[in-house]
């Protein structure tokens, strides 16, 4: 069996194991050695050759998604055994929920890799929306009204656009089947690049329109991005930082294959001023919208939209250097944003609230939770010396040289949620640290459940990758850039 | 293929659309029910069709999900949840009947004039299927957006479905058909039973964005 074979299985058999597990605490623990077993298999793919057969592809683009996802997974599952301890001890959650949400933790890797590394575009759409149906479940899993309410937004809004994206993929066939004959070959990635210099440019352009809307929904753009804040904001917190840290990630993934395609044609149309506009617009939006939020939760959620935005534009742009600074600033967001859900998590547990005005003075009552959140917000906010830094530069830079005018919102955007992020975070971390909401207790009497691991490994990462970034990576990067047009 | 191959298959397709615009229209919960049931059989209809004509034996089985799903055990289930949840009977349109209508036709003029000129090297049978279909999912789309209530956003949905559904089995030798009508029916599956489940009544009669704002606790 190859190595991709056992990465997507791993988490499935994961899924049907942990559905069976009855206790939390030893559900928990299988959790993250299922995660560890995936970790280590997409490691192994990096000592072996380029792969394709008809289900799995591996290549320069795909690789580092998939170990990003196995290594997310991995973080996120640690912080998730913590995390549901507390819950458990408040009596929010109880043992025959956990047991739904492990396995759906576990069914959810699955969809997310299934999809990076599936070698065609049904079963990768079929991956997506199972990842729909997995994330919708975990969104609701405090039955609170706002968590239903938040849960049946979501699968309304992304229900019509995986619909919209498979009319694309049945377009994307209808386009290749003239050239390529019925049948499978017309619907692999790898047989389409090679055949589709000859496929008609007219079909292609207008599948294109429907599958950067469908998979643009799930990636968050606005203006289709209304569901992701509530998804973010009313279900747990692991959930979070896999949504904004791998979601949106593969959501995007998807939309770059289609793209790849379009750029190999040579004759399509440039795709590129599409993604320039809803990567602009959800960037503004995003930004303006941080203003006003008033749960810490959704604030952080309005900023994923912010940089997936930001990554959206840069692909738009194209050219070698804008696509590695999207690639890079994916892999950077994807580990930045849920170390800030990972610390965010621990904030609410603590205080016991979500609303930003009553959580304060973090690095005074927890001066370890308190400094990674201010580092992984400073990290967000583009400084230097973190990797958001490096792909945020690269890509001002890219833009001030090619397009200026371009250069001026993008600009904009990136100030006026810098902004809202200095104003919020001095509000989180500084001052005086308040009591526990509902009860007189002092905040900092209350200890951080769970290991604080994962939030400082993901900053250590983005740190290294901001000062230095190894060889092999940057000729990764390179690759793909080349391959995206 | 025959001319009779063709005639039949466009007017299967064409039924599906037919039924799409009467969906629009209905004022009764029933009704509409009673409609989207019988542009599932017409969609089970085409779906067959298209596997006797062009020799797709996977086809059969699509015509059959379609049949048990969409035109009998869905209908059925939406029946029970509206009589059980006393959900209200008629629907409110957000967009009244006339003015749906008008931007029903618009948007299928729309589709035609999208898909004619760019499948221009493609059998006649390919581009009118595809100019229906995508109708349908436009129609669909309309229907969802036009109507406050959950039910027939449900339905609406489903429409949609169908309009995709028509659009894979008009292709010829499209693989995953199949596979992907099970993952889209699991879905919708899964939208109903989440009405059931959770009683989101309140959810059905309003789509109004202040009650929302204040749940997220954001509007004071």
């Amino acid at each position: 069996m190859s190595a991709a074979a056992v990465i997507v299985t791993t988490p499935l058999i994961g899924a049907a194991v942990l559905a069976l597990i009855p206790g939390h605490r030893l559900g928990a623990r299988l959790n993250i050695g299922f995660s560890a077993a995936t970790l280590l298999a997409s490691l192994v793919l990096f000592g072996q050759e380029p792969l394709s057969t008809a289900l799995f592809v591996v290549d320069a683009f795909n690789i580092y998604l998939i170990a990003l996802t196995a290594f997310v997974g991995l973080t996120t599952s640690v912080f998730s055994a913590g995390y549901i301890a507390h819950e458990i001890a408040v009596g929010k959650l109880d043992e025959r929920k956990l047991r739904f949400y492990h396995a759906m933790y576990q069914a959810f890797m699955f969809t997310m890799l299934l999809a990076l590394s599936a070698n065609n575009l049904g079963v990768m759409w079929v991956a997506v929306e199972g990842a729909t149906l997995t994330t919708v479940l975990m969104v609701s899993l405090y039955r609170t009204a706002a968590s239903i309410e938040a849960a049946w937004k979501y699968f309304i809004l992304c229900g019509v656009g995986i619909a919209l994206a498979l009319f694309g993929t049945i377009l994307m066939y209808m386009a290749a089947q003239p050239v390529m004959g019925p049948g499978m070959a017309a619907m692999t990635w790898t047989e389409l690049m090679g055949h589709v210099a000859k496929i008609s440019p007219a079909i292609l352009n207008l599948a294109f329109v429907f599958l950067l809307i469908g998979y643009g929904t799930k990636v968050g753009l606005a203006p289709l991005h209304a569901w992701l804040p509530d998804a973010h904001a009313e279900g747990p917190t692991p959930i979070s930082a896999v949504l904004s840290g791998l979601l949106l990630n593969v959501a995007l993934y998807a939309v770059l294959r289609f793209k790849m395609l379009l750029a190999a044609n040579g004759q399509a149309i440039a795709p590129g001023p599409l993604m320039i506009a809803m990567g602009l617009a959800s960037l503004l939006l995003a930004g303006l919208m941080l203003y006003r939020r008033r749960d810490v939760k959704r604030f952080f959620a309005y900023s994923s939209i912010e940089h997936m935005g930001i990554i959206t534009f840069a692909f738009g742009m194209g050219g070698p250097l804008a696509n590695f600074a999207g690639l890079l600033h994916m892999a950077m967001h994807s580990l930045t944003k849920s170390a800030i859900f990972y610390a965010v998590g621990h904030a609410v547990q603590v205080t016991g609230t979500q609303r930003i005005e009553r959580i304060s003075g973090l690095t005074v009552s927890h001066p370890v939770l308190g400094w990674g959140l201010l580092a992984g917000v400073v990290a967000i906010a583009g400084l230097p010396p973190f990797g958001v830094f490096m792909s945020e530069f690269l890509l001002v830079t890219s833009t001030f040289a090619r397009e200026p005018l371009l250069a001026l919102p993008l600009v904009l955007g990136i100030l006026v949620a810098f902004g809202a992020l200095v104003l919020r975070v001095q509000q989180l971390c500084f001052g005086a640290p308040g009591t526990v909401e509902g009860s007189g207790v002092p905040v900092a009497s209350v200890p951080v459940q769970g290991t604080l691991i994962p939030l400082y490994a993901h900053l250590a990462l983005v740190l290294v990758a901001g000062v230095w970034l190894p060889g092999p990576l940057v000729a990764w990067f390179q690759t793909v850039a080349a391959l995206l047009g | 293929m025959s001319d009779l191959g063709y005639d039949a298959a466009h007017m299967l397709g064409a039924v599906v659309l037919l039924m799409s615009f009467a969906l629009l229209y209905q004022r009764r919960l029933f009704s509409l029910l009673n409609v989207f049931t019988m542009q599932a059989l017409a969609l089970t209809a085409t779906a067959a069709w298209q596997a006797y004509s062009h020799g797709e034996p996977h086809l059969y089985i699509t015509a059959l999900l379609t049949l048990v799903l969409k035109a009998i055990l869905i209908p059925v289930a939406l029946h029970r949840i509206i009589v059980k949840m006393k959900i209200h009977r008629s629907i409110e349109p957000a967009l009244g009947i006339g003015l749906t209508m008008v931007a029903g036709v618009s948007l299928v003029t729309l589709s035609i004039l999208l898909v004619l000129p760019v499948t221009a090297d493609a059998t006649a049978l390919t581009r009118e299927n595809l100019a229906l279909s995508l109708s349908v999912v436009l129609l669909g789309l309309l229907m969802m957006i036009s109507r406050r209530n959950a039910v027939s956003q449900v339905v609406g949905f489903m429409s949609i479905e169908n309009g995709l559904i028509l659009a894979a089995v008009g292709v010829a030798g499209m693989p995953l058909v199949v596979e992907m009508s099970v993952a889209f029916s699991v879905m919708v599956a899964f939208i109903i039973f989440g009405i059931f489940l959770f009683h989101i009544r309140e959810r059905f009669d309003t789509l109004d964005m202040q009650k929302i704002e204040s749940f997220r606790g954001e509007s004071d």
